[in-house]
């Protein structure tokens, strides 16, 4: 049985402080086939960069379950250098500007410092401070004789992983809570299955990596492991919050249906069973936009019945997130059991 | 065929749950076809071999799913807000009703407008099933219904909710009672989540590999008052689709579907769809590649719950479709 404790923490902040943009994912490919060492026969990267591993199992008529996990996160690249340490740079997957002024970042693979600078307010109007500021007008700034940057490079935000008892604090939640998850599975795969582990490239642009991921593997049903947003705060004027997506504190999040998977409704019943025969708590993220690698594994070849479970987090795709500890726990314990609970018959019954 | 379109469109089955409209096309087809199986995205694929050597491998795709509602928030007095599966319309959807999968019924209104001349946005929609509160709601968060309206015949005219593609499917079970011979190896496939984005005719066709593919959906038309600039209209024989929003038709399937309705005499219109897309163009990218086309059946008011084709262009499809079928295909 899988477990969390100082061990998973210290591999969950190794991996949230990496920075690992969109495409540029080497620095936390490297983290994963690291900890797969000894813990599976056949890993290998495929030529996108996704980490594909494969552990079979011992029993009979064993089912080919993939679970995909996203190592890439939002982010930056630079685009042009305007001297003196300055360069102009575009978003990287889906981030709000109006919260990037003021933001302190990190800078290609030596992880070289710079800010996202913002005019001090005794320097603006009362009508700037209304206005949004277009990514136009905004810089990277390093400073001058900052070091070795050049356009291409990715940049991310520079926050570090932070624990204050069940409180998680860190950027990248999204989706290094998945890939810590997606490890310790795979170093505990249950033996009715064999386990096709996908740690994936690009999904934040587009579901890229697990597109070929899923045509390499030809699984016959497909689980991806990521995290959604909580956007649990009471609402200012006390009206009913009824746009929440998931809220903290109550459990892995099911994905029935977002914007990109109808999800198979055996296996969101076959999550639920599981969760109400071993009392895991659990959570049914709304309906709605948005997405997962399932989006593109489900359509893989001649179809994947796929289905999405996410860690809920606080202010995803910004600088910096919060998760709850037992969130986590809870979807790492529902996994393992769902796994350890599959069979054929699953497929085979009726669809509902 | 009309009680046959009456039992297709009283059905109730949105994007992602057509198990109930595959049990119905199932019972409907299990004497025509060959061998019959749903495959993984749920699919249902009817395979009818051809003994003879010269014909091709050809899909045809009509989509069980219609479009319909999922439920993302029950509030505390047990009213429901929800999400749409496929293409709604807000303003199609006040004083509606609605039934979930289970049975219950439902009507959909609206947040109080302070401006009456607006129609509602989605999230100002809700459903109520005559529900108290949060606990006595019997839907749950996740839980999809589909517009209910009853059948309508008019005579020459039918008006009923998922005429889109419940009408495709009509006409794909028509020609697979009438077609006599074909030298042809036909693949029927009746697909899922067309509304969502052709995810269903997406793995399909990867896995049936056609050499032909040829959607039968639903198409717009121009002739309402003050209407779209198009040239369809109801009445005036199926339509062959020259392109659409999302796919441009093979030329020569095309000319192959023209030559063949001008020879057997039967009326069609050529079609250019400015918006919106069917199966076809998920056949037309798949593997390799497939030379891909549509049959269109002209349509009012598409993606309302009252959906309306004329009796004659249903009849026509299907002559048209047998023809195709019936002869071998020189692209």
């Amino acid at each position: 049985m899988p477990t969390i404790g100082n061990a998973q923490l210290k591999l969950l902040e190794k991996l949230c402080n990496a920075c690992a943009v969109s495409g540029d994912e080497g620095e936390v490919r490297k983290i994963v086939l690291e900890e797969l060492k000894g813990h599976a026969e056949d890993v290998r990267v495929d030529a996108l960069g996704n980490v594909l591993v494969t552990r079979a199992g011992s029993g009979k008529k064993r089912l080919k379950v993939m679970l995909s996990a996203h190592m890439d996160e939002v982010g930056f690249m630079l685009v042009t250098d305007d001297g003196e340490g300055l360069f102009r740079f575009e978003t990287v997957g889906g981030i709000d500007i109006r919260q990037l002024p003021g933001k302190a970042v990190l800078i290609g693979k030596d992880h070289l410092p710079g800010v996202i600078g913002a005019r001090p307010i005794h320097l603006t109007t009362i009508e700037e401070r209304k206005q949004k500021i277009p990514l136009d007008a905004l810089r990277i700034d390093i400073g001058p004789g900052g070091g070795k940057v050049k356009p291409g490079d990715r940049a991310t935000f520079a926050t570090r992983f932070q624990r204050n008892g069940p409180v998680l604090i860190a950027k990248a939640f999204d989706n290094r809570l998945g890939v810590v998850t997606l490890l310790e599975l795979v170093k505990n795969a249950p033996a009715n299955i064999d386990l096709l582990a996908a740690f994936t490239v690009q999904e934040e642009i587009g579901m890229r990596g697990a597109k070929v991921a899923a045509y390499t593997f030809n699984p016959d049903l497909a689980i991806v492991v990521d995290a959604t947003p909580a956007n649990d705060l009471p609402g200012w004027d006390d009206e009913e919050n009824d746009s929440f997506n998931t809220k903290l504190g109550l459990g892995p999040a099911i994905y029935i249906a977002d914007g990109n998977t109808l999800s198979d409704p055996r296996l969101v019943r076959h999550l639920s069973e599981t969760a109400q025969a071993e009392g895991i708590p659990v959570q049914f993220r709304q309906p709605g936009g948005g997405g997962t690698d399932a989006g593109a594994i489900h359509k893989a070849r001649s179809g994947v019945p796929s289905v999405s479970v996410s860690v809920p987090h606080r202010y995803s795709h910004t600088a910096a997130s919060i998760a709850r500890l037992d969130d986590w726990k809870n979807t790492l314990t529902l996994l393992h059991a769902a796994l350890r609970r599959l069979t054929p018959e699953l497929l085979a019954s009726e669809r509902g | 065929m009309k009680k046959l379109i009456q039992k297709l469109t009283e059905t109730f089955s949105p994007s992602g749950y057509e198990t109930a409209i595959c049990e119905v096309i199932r019972k409907e087809i299990k004497p025509l076809a060959g061998e019959i199986r749903v495959d993984a995205l749920g699919n249902l694929i009817a395979h009818k071999v051809s003994k003879s050597k010269s014909g091709l491998k050809i899909m045809l795709a009509g989509h069980m799913d219609e479009i319909g509602l999922m439920a993302t928030h029950i509030d505390e007095n047990g009213f429901i807000r929800f999400t749409g599966l496929g293409g709604i319309r807000p303003a199609a959807l006040t004083g509606g009703r609605v039934r979930f999968m289970d049975g219950t019924p439902g009507v959909i209104n609206s947040d109080r407008l302070t401006d009456l001349t607006k129609t509602p946005t989605l999230e100002q929609c809700f459903i109520d099933v005559g529900a108290s509160s949060r606990k006595d709601c019997p839907v749950k968060v996740g839980d999809v219904c589909a517009f209910e309206r009853p059948f309508l015949d008019l005579g020459n005219r039918m008006i009923a909710k998922s005429m889109d593609d419940r009408i495709g499917c009509a006409v794909m079970i028509e020609t697979l009672r009438n077609l006599k011979t074909s030298p042809h190896e036909l693949f029927f496939v009746f697909t899922t989540q067309e509304e969502v984005g052709l995810r269903g005719a997406t793995t399909s066709a990867f896995g049936v590999d056609p050499d032909l593919g040829l959607s039968v959906d639903v198409t717009g038309t121009g002739d309402t008052p003050k209407g779209s600039k198009m040239e369809v209209a109801l009445g005036k024989g199926p339509a062959v689709k020259v392109k659409d929003g999302g796919m441009l038709a093979d030329p020569r399937i095309v000319n192959w579907m023209i030559r063949t309705a001008e020879k057997a005499k039967i009326p069609y219109q050529r079609e250019v769809l400015e918006g919106g897309t069917t199966d076809a163009r998920a056949i037309q990218v798949a593997r390799a590649g497939v030379p891909a086309g549509c049959l269109s059946v002209p349509t009012r008011y598409v993606h309302s719950p009252s959906e309306m084709v004329d009796t004659r262009d249903v009849q026509n499809s299907v002559k048209l479709l047998v023809a195709l079928l019936s002869a071998p295909v020189d692209l």
